[in-house]
């Protein structure tokens, strides 16, 4: 548990793909290693709600009839898909179940994890390379407002916290298969641990490329732990996922569609 | 710049608004020579489309002059007269690499709003709402027109601005619709709306070799209309449709059945009076009358096709028929761009002139009187054209 605990000077690396860290003694649970089924991490009664309050909410969805209104009715679906499957993914990224006791592990309790897919319609070596470019890194990541390369396997993380602050670190790519992955993590003292992973997969067909990221982070405790839980919100998937529909736009078209900018009436 | 702007349920307005830029390489502005009010924007008017807010830009028919371009677009220059469908497309995602155009992958801004209402999101469209991005539409003087190095069409000289402007949403629509019918020469197709989506479906499915074509309204003028165009009619207030239809078919049923109504069919059987009182009381949201009587019309292991536009959930479907007599459905926004070729073609050969469907021509600024006068299908509208410059 030493290495949750940040700061000890050693490079913290939950990540699945890094290969030769070592990984025992951090409780990682089975599910988090790249999906397959969703695991149960709902209890039952709370599944029951689930099933009902997202029912209730997609009716009023569709009472509004409008823009909140139909979000509304969204928000509801995926809640009555909750009840069903008894996984949900907020929790999953929070470490949180409610379905078994929570174990006392601060990984546990604060640790956000993170994986997203997305096919991307570009070859697997196009995609690698603009990634393993770092500095291309806060192209499409919004929450990172820079990455200075340093050498050829280190790199300087500034990233956006709210309140106007950043939270920065050192990492290193701890791993790396031409075309295929890159793995980093970051080094002992950062002010948030850290490692992710980006793996390149030829998509079925024509289909381009399945892009897997896997993230985790480690906030230390106190203010500034407030301030990274706060910085991904109540669903750091979504943000990833965005990320990564950015990386993809990019890819595939140089301009991300944008309507800011546009003439329009009276609002 | 002038343009038409929505502010809510049968509240349009003209207001001055400012010029449109350039805001990305791939952009281009163009100067509006000719703009339509679509079926699509009436459901807007109606205000059945969620997503909408107050001040946006109407209008997805539109063509004109290009007067502006960004640094990457190489394929158009200023001066160049285009055509510019109403589907945004990037020209290079999975899906506009196969011809659907309308379900591009990077086209809308808001896609994760897209994403929460229909699992994932489809191509940005001009002025239709900001489920599908919240682009400012034609119905103005100018407009940007995003990636305007794939959608935009050059207009061959000699072509009246009539007889293409329709080559950026209806015809295409019409014409898809009939297509996905996947029509035989001895083939009964019956069409529900004969608004200007059911006369251009009309026209199609002839062209595609139907025997006999079937235009089901309720208003004269639009039967009419059909009727000139070769097919046979059903005033849907005298007759029972199902009856009629059994009837040109002795028994058989329509080989395919085309919904070009959307969701907001009106009709007097009960489950058209329930659809409207839930719509109404906001426990539904679309009204879906004439697509349930397609699928009970059509012939066992027929195809339905919808073009008509559905928004949100629909009550009472009968899938009990659809499963149990195995029809295909078909349906989708239009892919314009991939039927553009072949219709531009077709037009020029004179097989087609598309500016039948035209019956009133208005200034912009008679927009708000040109909306009202559509959707009450007043002195024989059936398709107006606007000219803004
Ligand atoms: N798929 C697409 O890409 C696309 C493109 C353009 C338009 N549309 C949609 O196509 C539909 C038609 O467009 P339009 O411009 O012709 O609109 P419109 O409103 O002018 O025509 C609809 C017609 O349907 C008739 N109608 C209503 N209830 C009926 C019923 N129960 N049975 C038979 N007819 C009935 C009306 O009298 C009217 O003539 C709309 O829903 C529109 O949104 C879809
Ligand atoms: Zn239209
Ligand atoms: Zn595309």
């Amino acid at each position: 548990m030493t290495q949750v605990a940040s700061n000890t000077g050693q490079p913290f690396s939950p990540d699945p793909y890094v290969g030769s860290t070592p990984r025992a003694g951090l409780g990682r649970p089975a599910e988090s290693s790249p999906p397959t089924r969703p695991a149960v991490n709902v209890g039952t009664t709370e599944r029951q709600l689930s099933m009902a309050g997202g029912a209730a909410l997609a009716l009023i969805g569709l009472r509004m009839r409008s823009l909140t209104g139909l979000v509304a009715f969204g928000a509801g679906a995926s809640l009555i898909a909750r009840g069903y499957t008894g996984h949900c993914g907020v929790y999953k990224a929070l470490g949180k179940s409610t379905a078994v006791p929570a174990e006392p592990n601060a990984y546990h309790k604060s640790g956000i994890h993170v994986s997203v897919a997305y096919t991307i319609a570009k070859p697997r070596a196009e995609l690698f390379a603009f990634w393993r470019n770092f500095a291309n890194l806060p192209k499409f990541m919004d929450h990172v407002q820079s990455v200075r390369v340093t050498d050829d396997k280190r790199s300087h993380w500034v990233v956006k916290a709210p309140a106007g602050r950043t939270v920065e670190w050192d990492a290193e790519i701890i791993n790396e298969v031409p075309d295929e992955l890159i793995a980093w993590r970051s080094l002992g003292g950062a002010d948030v641990d850290n490692a992710g992973s980006v793996r390149f997969v030829d998509a079925p067909g024509d289909r381009g490329t399945e892009v897997r990221v896997v993230l985790d982070y480690i906030p230390p405790a106190g203010r500034l732990g407030k301030y990274v839980a706060m910085l991904f919100g109540e669903a750091p998937e979504i943000q990833i996922k965005e990320d990564l529909r950015r990386f993809k736009r990019l890819m595939e078209t140089g301009y991300p569609p944008i309507t800011d900018g546009q003439p329009h009436g009276q609002r | 710049m002038k343009a038409v702007t929505w502010h809510g349920r049968h509240d349009v307005r003209v207001e001055n608004v400012p010029d449109p830029k350039i805001l990305q390489p791939r952009d281009a502005i163009v100067k509006i020579t000719s703009t339509c009010i679509c079926g699509s924007d009436l459901h807007l008017y109606d205000g059945f489309i969620p997503a909408m807010r107050s001040g946006d830009i109407l209008g997805h028919e539109f063509m004109g002059e290009v007067v502006e371009l960004g640094s990457e677009v190489r394929n158009l220059q200023v001066g160049d007269r285009v055509i510019v469908p109403f589907t945004i497309c990037c020209g290079s995602c999975f899906f506009c690499k196969r011809d659907l155009w309308s379900c591009c992958d990077n086209t809308n801004p808001k896609a994760a709003l897209a994403e929460q209402a229909f699992g994932q999101t489809t191509a940005g469209l001009f002025g239709y709402s900001h489920l599908t991005g919240g682009y400012a539409g034609g119905q103005a003087q100018y407009v940007r027109v995003p990636y305007a190095d794939v959608g935009p069409m050059k207009v061959p000289d000699g072509l009246s601005d009539d007889k293409v402007i329709f080559l950026t949403d209806i015809f295409p629509t019409g014409y898809m619709a009939a297509e996905n019918c996947n029509i035989q020469p001895d083939d009964t197709v019956a069409i529900w709306g004969a608004g200007p989506v059911g006369q251009f479906a009309i026209k199609s499915a002839l062209m595609l070799g139907a025997a006999q074509v079937v235009a089901i309204d309720m208003v004269p003028d639009r039967l009419r209309m059909a009727a000139e165009a070769g097919a046979v009619t059903i005033d849907a207030n005298d007759e029972y449709v199902y009856d009629k239809l059994m009837d040109l078919t002795a028994g058989r049923g329509p080989d395919s059945c085309i919904d070009c109504v959307g969701l907001e069919a009106s009709g007097h059987t009960i489950d058209a009076y329930l659809d409207k009182v839930k719509t109404v009381m906001l426990m539904a949201t679309d009204r879906a009358h004439a697509l349930r009587q397609a699928i009970n019309c059509c012939r066992k292991a027929g195809t339905v096709s919808i073009p008509g536009v559905y928004g949100g959930l629909v009550d009472k479907m009968p899938m009990g028929a659809a499963m149990e007599k195995g029809l295909t459905f078909k349906m989708g926004q239009t892919h314009v761009k991939k039927y553009l070729p072949n219709l531009m073609q077709r037009i020029i050969r004179g097989e087609i002139d598309p500016s039948f469907v035209i019956t009133h021509r208005y200034k912009l600024e008679d927009a708000p009187m040109a909306y009202d006068q559509f959707v009450n299908k007043r002195d024989g509208c059936i398709k107006v054209v606007m000219n803004p410059n």
